[in-house]
């Protein structure tokens, strides 16, 4: 084998070559005891990590022990805080609003993660069908995951509106078109009282909750399908699997990865929403709405009460705690595998 | 073999920057906000004298208009540049509690009820400003507003408040000859009006103004309060329960049901677009229906009628909520601030400010109560007496930040609304006692 001429190793010029030599001849020394230190892996590992280091310290770790030192002080606003200990957490516990609080949080939250992963799931099912303008529907479907949840949440409250309800018309029109057909009279129909009564009003939370977390779960579970190879089904076929059967036994195993981390991301966002019930209901009617962050954001904002309301917020914690530890482990164990 | 292209090392295409003057440039701008950071001031060449005023956003769009137009006026005056940011009335009090703890953000606040009380930390020593405006002149329950501990925290701008808002030709065709006087007139009326099809439309929702607006007086009228002389939690009694059971007849027999949720523009729609013939509400309606009738059925404006408050056993009642300005004390303009509101109390400044609000709010002090623009229009004159029956939250208790939180909590309104939902009186009752200790009774 005919060896391989010097210059051939190198894609540079020796042009570029001397370029870089005149270059290095010129660089200060400091310069190069910091390309030299760079050189090594471990510490390139570090420097690269610390833009993001930086970013969690500030934006996460700072505001979090600010909170945690926040909660244990009685600080009003314009005021210095004391340190009160744990009594602003006792102090939560003897109010009903928060107790009823709590109770509206877990309820929300279980009911929309729920709802969103059962209707993602099946959205994302039909989405993974050979269908004509497969991508451009894909791409509508994300629509109420883009438009800022501030201003779909204004569209919402004009639908729920207990004057202008476009579902309370649609429902009344149904109603009096049904009279008409059974030549009855069921009496006056006004519609549900969407926000304006506990039950609706948690109802509409959580539907609007659903609708904007949808296509999150779908686009997701989608990507999930999509790596499914089509010969297990192939196999499902010979062996007789009906539709739920290969779904059950196929489908759902090999998502379950991506379906955890999903499931818990959107478990951790909504136990933590706030717009939604802000521009909807701001906790009303008589706080059967009320969710921890909105709460803590009237302790907080509205009474000044800072102590309390990051006592409120904190309260969040350790709940989402556990259930992140649980994501990481369960993970863990399925990389293990 | 490829042209090397010039200096591309160094990065000089052209037209572009190099990469040294970029990292020069961005490390100089880096510096100076790194400087304004560290010092809090801005670099010498960005500096000019501003006044930032926070302020609610007017449910009278020319009263807006014109704080604008005013605010320009002085600063041309004054040499300064002058910016008036209107937000929402529900969120002033998010955006001052960001400011006063972030020690950044406008000179001025403009704070409703006694909300100077909760953020007194924040804000400067106004007496020197009051006493030179009008001193004891001012109207009691609005300084108690802004009065801390011997301290006034801001200056009283206006005050507004609710009237019923009725129209005149529903009234009649149902045959109600007189206007309600007590509440039991008022809910035989609504009766009627329902009956009818276009009832009462009231909120008891989470919304600053109409929901307390309804809820205290109705309280009051009945001798119920949530705390008496002393502080001590009083809500428990048989005048808040003949008032509780009052609301719950009342509610079914003569409001509109899907009020409960309602904020303070609710109302202003229902009434105009005819689902309602009556409502507690400032003047806004009237002044959509009077001066933009384009938007309304034609001839509303003269069938719109208002109506104090009912009377009860204990009187008649209205809450009064103050609209106050107040200094930062993190502000660096405070002497520009000062001059700011002493110009915007001027005779003739005030009485633009006044006029153009035609009634919608009263003067800070009674002198504004004689001003010919009360006269011009009858269906506005009513609101000339709010005053008289003008009571503040909190009631008999100090005015002071308990009663603040209490308001901003509802828990006077959500006893009355957990009571429309169906919770007994008794348990809606011994619910609003013990939140009502939970914030009267903390160490």
């Amino acid at each position: 084998m005919k060896a391989l001429p010097n210059n051939a190793v190198t894609t540079r010029s020796p042009g570029t070559l001397a370029s870089a030599e005149a270059s290095a001849r010129h660089r200060s020394p400091w310069l190069a005891s910091i390309s030299a230190w760079l050189e090594n892996e471990a510490v390139l590992g570090y420097v690269l990590m610390t833009p993001a280091l930086l970013l969690i310290v500030v934006f996460i770790a700072y505001p979090f022990s600010l909170g945690v030192g926040l909660s244990l002080t009685d600080k009003l606003v314009g005021k210095p805080a004391h340190f009160i200990g744990l009594r602003n957490f006792t102090h939560l516990f003897e109010s009903q609003i928060f107790r009823t609080t709590i109770w509206n949080t877990v309820f929300f939250t279980f009911s929309a993660t729920v709802l969103k992963a059962v209707l993602g799931m099946w959205l994302a099912v039909l989405l993974n069908r050979k269908i004509r303008f497969a991508r451009f529907i894909r791409a509508s479907v994300l629509l109420p995951f883009i438009v800022p949840t501030v201003l779909s949440g204004l569209a919402w409250l004009w639908m729920f509106d207990a004057t202008f309800s476009v579902f309370n018309w649609v429902l009344r029109w149904l109603w009096q078109t049904t009279e008409w057909l059974f030549n009855a009279d069921f009496g006056y129909f006004r519609g549900p009282r969407w926000l304006g009564d506990p039950a609706w009003a948690m109802f509409s939370i959580i539907m609007v909750n659903t609708w904007r977390g949808i296509p999150f779960f779908a686009i997701s579970f989608l990507a999930g399908l999509q790596t499914v190879p089509a010969e297990l089904y192939d196999a499902g076929d010979i062996d007789g699997a009906t539709g739920w059967q290969k779904f059950w036994h196929i489908t759902v195993p090999l998502i379950k990865p991506i379906a955890v981390v999903v499931i818990v991301f959107s478990f951790v966002v909504t136990f933590a929403d706030f717009q939604v019930v802000y521009v909807l209901t701001r906790g009303g009617p008589h706080n059967s709405t009320h969710l921890l962050a909105t709460l803590a954001y009237q302790l907080g904002m509205g009474s000044g009460n800072l102590g309390e309301g990051a006592a409120v917020a904190l309260f969040m914690f350790p709940f989402l705690a556990l259930v992140i530890l649980w994501q990481l482990l369960y993970l863990r164990k399925e990389g293990s595998q | 073999m490829p042209q090397r292209v010039p200096q591309q090392a160094g990065g000089n295409p052209a037209g572009g920057l190099t990469r040294r003057a970029f990292l020069s440039t961005s490390m100089a701008l880096a510096a100076a906000a790194g400087a304004e950071f560290v010092t809090g001031q801005a670099p010498a060449l960005a500096q000019t004298r501003t006044l930032h005023v926070l302020e609610w956003s007017s449910f009278v769009p020319a009263a807006d208009v014109l704080r604008d137009q005013q605010g320009a006026e002085f600063g041309k005056q004054a040499g300064v540049k002058v910016t008036i940011e209107h937000i929402n009335a529900n969120d002033l009090l998010a955006r001052a509690t960001a400011a006063i703890e972030g020690r950044k953000g406008p000179d001025i606040l403009q704070l409703l009820n006694n909300n100077p009380h909760l953020y007194a930390g924040g804000l400067e020593d106004h007496n020197q400003l009051i006493a030179e405006l009008g001193g004891d002149k001012f109207y009691p329950f609005i300084r108690d507003a802004v009065t801390v501990d011997g301290i006034a925290r801001g200056v009283p701008y206006f005050f507004g408040g609710g009237a019923n808002t009725y129209r005149k030709d529903i009234f009649q065709k149902v045959g109600i000859d007189k206007l309600p006087d007590t509440w039991e007139e008022h809910l035989a009326a609504g009766k009627k009006l329902k009956k009818f099809g276009m009832p009462i439309g009231q909120t008891l929702g989470h919304t600053f103004g109409d929901a307390p607006g309804f809820a205290y007086p109705l309280l009051w009228s009945f001798g119920g309060l949530e705390v008496d002389e002393k502080g001590k939690v009083a809500i428990n009694s048989k005048e808040t329960r003949a008032a509780v059971d009052f609301v719950k007849e009342f509610w079914f027999a003569a409001c509109d049901e899907g009020g409960l949720a309602w904020d303070d523009t609710s109302n202003n729609r229902a009434f105009l677009a005819e689902t309602i013939a009556c409502t507690l509400n400032g003047a806004s309606i009237y002044f959509v229906a009077r001066y933009t009738p384009e938007k309304t059925v034609p001839g509303m404006a003269d069938k719109i009628g208002h109506f104090l408050m009912p009377r009860g056993p204990a009187g008649r009642f209205h809450t009064v909520g103050p609209f106050s300005n107040c200094i930062t004390t993190y502000s660096e303009n405070k002497d520009v601030a000062k001059d700011y509101i002493r110009y915007c109390h001027q005779k003739e400044v005030y009485e633009k400010f006044l006029v153009t609000n035609k009634g919608y709010i009263n003067g800070p002090l009674p002198e504004w109560q004689e001003h010919p623009m009360w006269e011009a229009d009858p269906a506005i004159t009513i609101f000339r007496e709010l005053p008289k029956y003008g009571r503040r939250a909190g009631y008999a208790g100090p005015y002071d930040r308990k009663a603040a939180e209490v308001w901003a909590k509802y828990i006077v309104v959500d006893m009355f609304a957990k009571v429309v939902q169906g919770e007994s009186p008794q348990n809606s009752i011994a619910w609003a006692e013990q939140e009502l200790k939970n914030v009267y009774e903390r160490a």
